[in-house]
């Protein structure tokens, strides 16, 4: 009965009134802010803290000492600490990030870049993951103990176990040398059109998500193998309903909490460090930009990479927070 | 419709294997009991004694793993092995049951009324808006103050006793023939359970039910069900009318349990009356009478097999073969 697979059979929850929903988002919107305000003076702090003068680093060891102190007020890096602080906040706001010691270009465009292949390949990773999680983890919990549960369960033992690295040169080795379905790495940009990008994201993404997805399946099967211990899933099938009915109308939304949770984990996780994953496909991702921007001590790149980064952990906690509510009606918005 | 003498629900000869941690396990033998229509019987004894699992084998709600024997006919229905989509066709519908945890027993994710109109939409094809209706009508003769208004609020928001009045809307929602009550009151405040109880009493009278009360509680049997059965290690011990049985107790078990009830104005300092020793495990129960162990009258044929049924009055049997002195003793002042 197709009823049985509406996901949820009720209306979105209603909070006590719309005007409870706004003020809740407009509070965590300022948390928000100044959680990446102080993400930012941290991040400001530790990096100049590092010993090493940028400038010194980049005229090399036998520069003479005039030219690196003129390099040093070209850079900016002579003015007082907080002067440099707020400039630096002031740039983050209207974008304007500054030149790359390294590579003399604009840091906002390095990044820009990199984010064009970084964000669509942790979707896509994150797409497969949520597919691949969600059947198998409600899958394995109905059969609980019977030998699809078990068979599914093996595999994600060893979903868990495989390093994405060795498992992406596999794909490599059967998509692209012998059936020569996909290319073995490279990405050839957005110009083209969708398709040969993410023809190309394609492989890194299978790589990415199988371990993932093996861990939220477990994470899944045991979130609903709880509710399905509970006292409503049996006053539910006392009024008639189906199995698999209780199964999708009462216990996964229930069951959703926990999957959230470790979901927007890995999401964050997926930004940031995918960077062997990057390196086996040659893909020019954000991971490899810090790497090579830390290798070269091309602090503006990192300290801006690093605040991206923890403004995108923060912003998907932030998401998460709110999908909470949204599922729970328990969880009082005005508690968040 | 039947006529009137006929049984609706006849139990016959009812065992019920259960895989325990322990190993299988008998845990109910030749249970035999029958409802007209219209009719209350009570089903009394404490934790373990299988009552609990007699009600959820009459729903189908045992788990997968549970052999049932016997019969369990519904106006002539056999119900021991009903496929399981013609059960769900019952549920609900004309069997319907109240749980004993009313803070567990709603899912707490969907709203009051959603819940309510669950079973509505789900046998009598009525429309949404129909089941709506009739959802808050019920709601509204349960006692819920301002149900129409309340509808959309979520099971958190109410009181344990609110909550039991919801699932009572719940279970009658269909209008069933047979209405479980398994411990309604157990886990609510004194000063509620005789609200709830009278509600439940209105509401079978109205609706011209069959209930089927279990407690442990002998006063709550003994005011409000016409037929009663004591159960014991998995089978019924005695059995009768509730003034037979109250007035002239056959069964050691049964004299021990009168005896062991709290009383109002008993002597301060009297000590509260105690059967000697435990319940039996289910895993191990004997072969012969389950109470022969804690039972003060037993005799070596008493542990070789379980005593037949025998009639002591019209309609009032005792499956102990030590009646005969049981009923001589009567000790206990039991008319209090």
């Amino acid at each position: 009965m197709h009823r049985g697979l509406k996901l949820w059979n009720v209306r979105p929850p209603k909070f006590g009134a719309p005007a409870r929903m706004s003020v809740f988002l407009l509070r965590r919107c300022l948390t928000l802010l100044a959680t990446l305000v102080g993400a930012s003076l941290i991040i400001f702090l530790v990096l100049d803290a590092l010993p090493g003068n940028a400038a010194q680093m980049l005229m090399g060891a036998d520069a003479s000492p005039d030219a690196v102190r003129a390099l040093t007020v070209k850079l900016g890096l002579d003015q007082p600490l907080a002067l440099r602080y707020l400039h630096w906040l002031r740039g983050l706001v209207v974008g304007d990030l500054g030149n790359s010691y390294a590579y003399g270009t604009p840091v906002a465009e390095l990044i820009r870049e990199r984010l064009a292949m970084t964000i669509p390949l942790a979707i896509l990773a994150m797409l497969l993951t949520t597919v691949l999680a969600l059947a198998a983890g409600i899958y394995t919990a109905a059969h609980h103990n019977r030998l699809g549960d078990v068979g599914v369960m093996s595999l994600t033992q060893i979903g868990i176990a495989l390093p994405n690295f060795w498992f992406a040169i596999l794909l490599i080795l059967l998509f692209a040398v012998k059936l020569q379905w996909l290319s073995a790495g490279g990405f050839p940009g957005w110009e083209d059109g969708i398709w040969p990008g993410l023809r190309s994201l394609l492989l890194p993404a299978v790589a990415l998500a199988v371990v993932q997805a093996a861990i939220l399946a477990r994470v899944t099967r045991s979130a609903v193998l709880d509710v399905l211990r509970e006292d409503f899933v049996r006053t539910a099938r006392a009024k008639g309903l189906t199995k698999r009915e209780v199964l999708w109308q009462h216990v996964l939304r229930n069951a959703m909490i926990p999957v959230l949770t470790v979901m927007g984990l890995q999401f964050a996780n997926l930004l940031a460090g995918t960077i062997v994953i990057e390196n086996v496909f040659y893909l020019p991702g954000l991971g490899r930009l810090i790497f090579q921007s830390i290798a070269n001590r091309d602090l503006i790149v990192v300290r801006n990479c690093v605040m991206l980064l923890a403004g995108m952990v923060i912003i998907v906690n932030f998401v998460v927070d709110v999908l909470y509510a949204v599922i729970d009606p328990r969880i009082k918005v005005h508690e968040l | 419709m039947t006529a009137g003498d006929q049984a609706l629900l006849d139990v016959s000869n009812l065992g019920i294997r259960l895989d325990t941690s322990r190993g299988p396990a008998q845990a109910v033998r030749e249970v035999s009991f029958a409802l007209r229509r219209g009719e209350t019987l009570g089903i009394v004894g404490e934790s373990g004694c299988g009552k609990s699992i007699t009600a959820l084998a009459l729903l189908g709600l045992l788990p997968d793993s549970a052999v049932v024997s016997g019969n369990i006919r519904l106006d002539g229905r056999e119900l021991v092995g009903l496929a399981e989509a013609d059960y769900c066709t019952l549920r609900g519908n004309r069997i319907s049951m109240i749980f004993q945890e009313p803070m567990t027993a709603l899912n707490p994710m969907h709203t009051i009324g959603h819940q309510v109109a669950e079973p509505l939409l789900r046998h009598t094809g009525c429309s949404a808006t129909e089941a709506k209706r009739q959802a808050i009508a019920l709601l509204d003769r349960v006692g819920l103050p301002d149900p129409a208004r309340r509808y959309d609020a979520y099971p958190h928001q109410f009181s344990g006793g609110q909550r039991q009045r919801i699932t009572i809307a719940m279970a009658l929602a269909c209008k069933p023939d047979v209405l479980i009550a398994d411990e309604p009151t157990t886990a609510l405040d004194v000063t509620i359970q005789r609200q709830i109880l009278d509600l439940i009493a209105d509401l079978v009278a109205e609706q011209g039910m069959a209930m089927i009360l279990i407690s442990h509680d002998l006063g709550v049997i003994a005011e409000n069900v016409q037929r009663m059965i004591v159960m014991y290690g998995g089978t019924v011990v005695e059995s009768g009318t509730t003034d037979a049985v109250f007035s002239r107790m056959g069964h050691p078990y049964t004299q021990g349990l009168f005896r062991a009830r709290p009383r109002l104005g008993a002597r301060k300092g009297t000590r509260l009356a105690t059967i000697a020793g435990t319940v039996p495990e289910l895993a191990d129960l004997p072969a012969g009478c389950p109470f022969a162990d804690r039972c003060n009258l037993v005799v070596d044929a008493c542990r070789t097999a379980l005593p037949p049924v025998a009639e002591i009055g019209a309609g009032h049997a005792v499956r102990c073969i030590r009646t005969d002195v049981a009923l001589t003793r009567d000790p206990v002042g039991v008319i209090a």
